[in-house]
């Protein structure tokens, strides 16, 4: 760090960004009709909610065990679909595999607006389309998982050894071949602990799915959210909170074994 | 003991995983497909991939444009929310700033409650107390905001180097002035790229919000759905996607800059 970089000698860019961040802020908070007054006379509201949310009904608790293992089904199939789907995908979108720089820029142009769609929107259109249900759910989150693990993928695909690759063009492989021997058992682990990762992902997800109708125990958390029963909605959230804090160390421990 | 051979063990892990997943497809409730019709989706498609481009921009402050200013607005003032209330749970949570092991304890446990609730479930709690409209949504994202932002901040200053620490301690400062001069200068370039990262993350999640009322482009998006006017979904889809494609490249940029 030379002299002329520190804060005095660039006052004036620091200044810049300062006012235009004001700017933005001033704008936004316009726009929004923001009006911190209503937040302190209604305080009432949050008192009630938080008396309430902080004495959970755990006589609910039963009920909601068949819709927790309903969700954490859609979500494991879910997640192996969408990675079965990312794979190759994923494995077109490197120059690494494809050899074609176009081919992988339409791929990935198309990975990324994949994932630019909310997980809620995506769920919303589903179910119009397809929809209510549980089958609407599985395949929300194998779209969701695809648009996770894709990039992931190819990431790691982009960090492989290319010792392997040239051995097998050496002995003649072609592009497929090559995918298969020299690029898969490289990425392997990876991508299994990419779709642990995605599952635990998923399940904290479910969580919002249901409230499209889109299957599993996020229906009980729109039900008693509808219904103001905000004691069932404290059991609802403190039981997903515990499974994915479960869902996290498994699969964690699992990881860490397949190092 | 004799070690059973990798393929065998390969195998079996298969097996099994296959039968987990038949389990799993078992009991979902696949009925949706039956109802599915090729032909209408095809339909559906079709209108959705000509959008309806006159609904973009017609003046009203209820066309997609300004629409999705506002939502952009409600992430912008989220995000600034959050990340300026993050700052004392950050002082609060972090190891490395008590000798009193409680203190950082309890910081992090108030973080993982904040955290532990979906953005739908504040959205719907603070709808209540401001009523509908993007105000509700700026607190939502703002406090989720709080849970996430304040959980990265906190790793990231126990993460850092503290030889410039001990150097201000060695001259004689004092807890406030090794604050200042030794690990505000260290995080602040971590800290404004985590804040940029989730402002992305917040306009993507303002999106969504609409869909209970919470202000953005969500309603209008969920009244298109409901209504099947699926041209106009689709300009809707197109703005949210080109929208937070945009933000993705231009704070990937300034990140870029920050490094």
């Amino acid at each position: 760090m030379k002299i002329r970089d520190t804060v005095h000698f660039q006052w004036y860019k620091t200044l810049f960004v300062v006012v235009l961040l004001g700017l933005c802020l001033y704008t936004s908070i316009r726009a929004t009709k923001a009006d911190f007054g209503q937040l302190v006379t209604n305080i009432g509201q949050v008192n009630a909610f938080l008396t309430k949310l902080s004495h959970p009904d755990f006589n609910y608790l039963p009920r909601l065990v068949d819709p927790m293992v309903k969700t954490l089904k859609m979500s494991a199939l879910g997640t192996v679909l969408g990675v079965l789907l990312a794979i190759p995908f994923a494995f077109l979108s490197t120059t690494v595999v494809t050899g074609n720089p176009v081919v992988t820029h339409v791929f990935r142009f198309f990975l990324n607006i994949i994932r630019t769609i909310p997980n809620l929107l995506l769920a919303a259109l589903l179910v119009a389309i397809i929809g209510i249900g549980e089958a609407t759910g599985v395949v929300t989150i194998a779209i969701f998982t695809f648009g996770v693990t894709s990039q992931l993928i190819f990431e790691s695909i982009e960090t492989i050894d290319y010792a392997p690759l040239e051995a097998t063009a050496a002995v003649g492989a072609n592009r497929l071949k090559t995918a298969v021997w020299a690029v898969w058992p490289q990425i392997a682990s990876s991508v299994l602990s990419y779709t642990f990762y995605a599952f635990e992902l998923n399940v904290r997800a479910s969580a919002v799915l249901g409230y499209v109708g889109a299957g599993g125990i996020g229906v009980k958390l729109n039900e008693a959210l509808g219904l103001f029963r905000y004691e069932r909605v404290s059991v609802i959230i403190l039981f997903i909170f515990v499974i994915v804090a479960v869902v996290d160390n498994v699969s964690e421990s699992i990881r860490r074994r397949l190092k | 003991m004799k070690r059973i051979p990798d393929r065998i063990r390969h195998l079996i892990l298969l097996a099994l995983t296959l039968l987990l997943l038949w389990w799993c497809a078992y009991d979902i409730d696949w009925t949706t497909f039956r109802y599915f019709s090729f032909g209408s989706f095809r339909a559906t498609l079709a209108r959705l991939l000509s959008p309806e481009w006159e609904a973009f921009y017609t003046g009203g402050p209820e066309d997609i444009f300004s629409l999705m200013l506002l939502t952009i607005a409600i992430g912008f003032f989220g995000t600034s929310v959050g990340t300026v209330l993050a700052i004392p749970f950050v002082l609060l949570s972090a190891n490395n700033l008590w000798k009193n092991p409680v203190v950082p304890r309890l910081g992090k446990f108030i973080l993982n409650v904040l955290r532990a609730f979906p953005e739908l479930v504040y959205a719907i709690i603070f709808i209540k107390v401001v009523g509908p409209g993007p105000f509700a949504g700026v607190l939502a994202i703002g406090v989720h905001q709080i849970g996430m932002l304040g959980k990265l901040f906190t790793e990231e200053m126990e993460r850092m180097d503290e030889t410039a620490v001990e150097a201000c301690k060695a001259v004689g400062a004092n807890g406030v002035q090794t604050m200042f001069y030794a690990r505000i200068p260290q995080l602040m370039p971590i800290y404004t790229s985590l804040a940029l990262n989730h402002f992305e993350i917040a306009v993507r999640s303002a999106s969504t919000l609409g869909l209970v009322g919470a202000g953005g482009i969500g309603a209008t998006l969920i009244f298109a759905i409901q209504a099947a006017r699926w041209n106009r979904v689709g300009i809707i889809l197109l703005a949210v996607v080109v929208t937070v494609f945009l933000l993705d490249l231009l704070t990937g940029w300034i990140r870029k800059k920050l490094r």
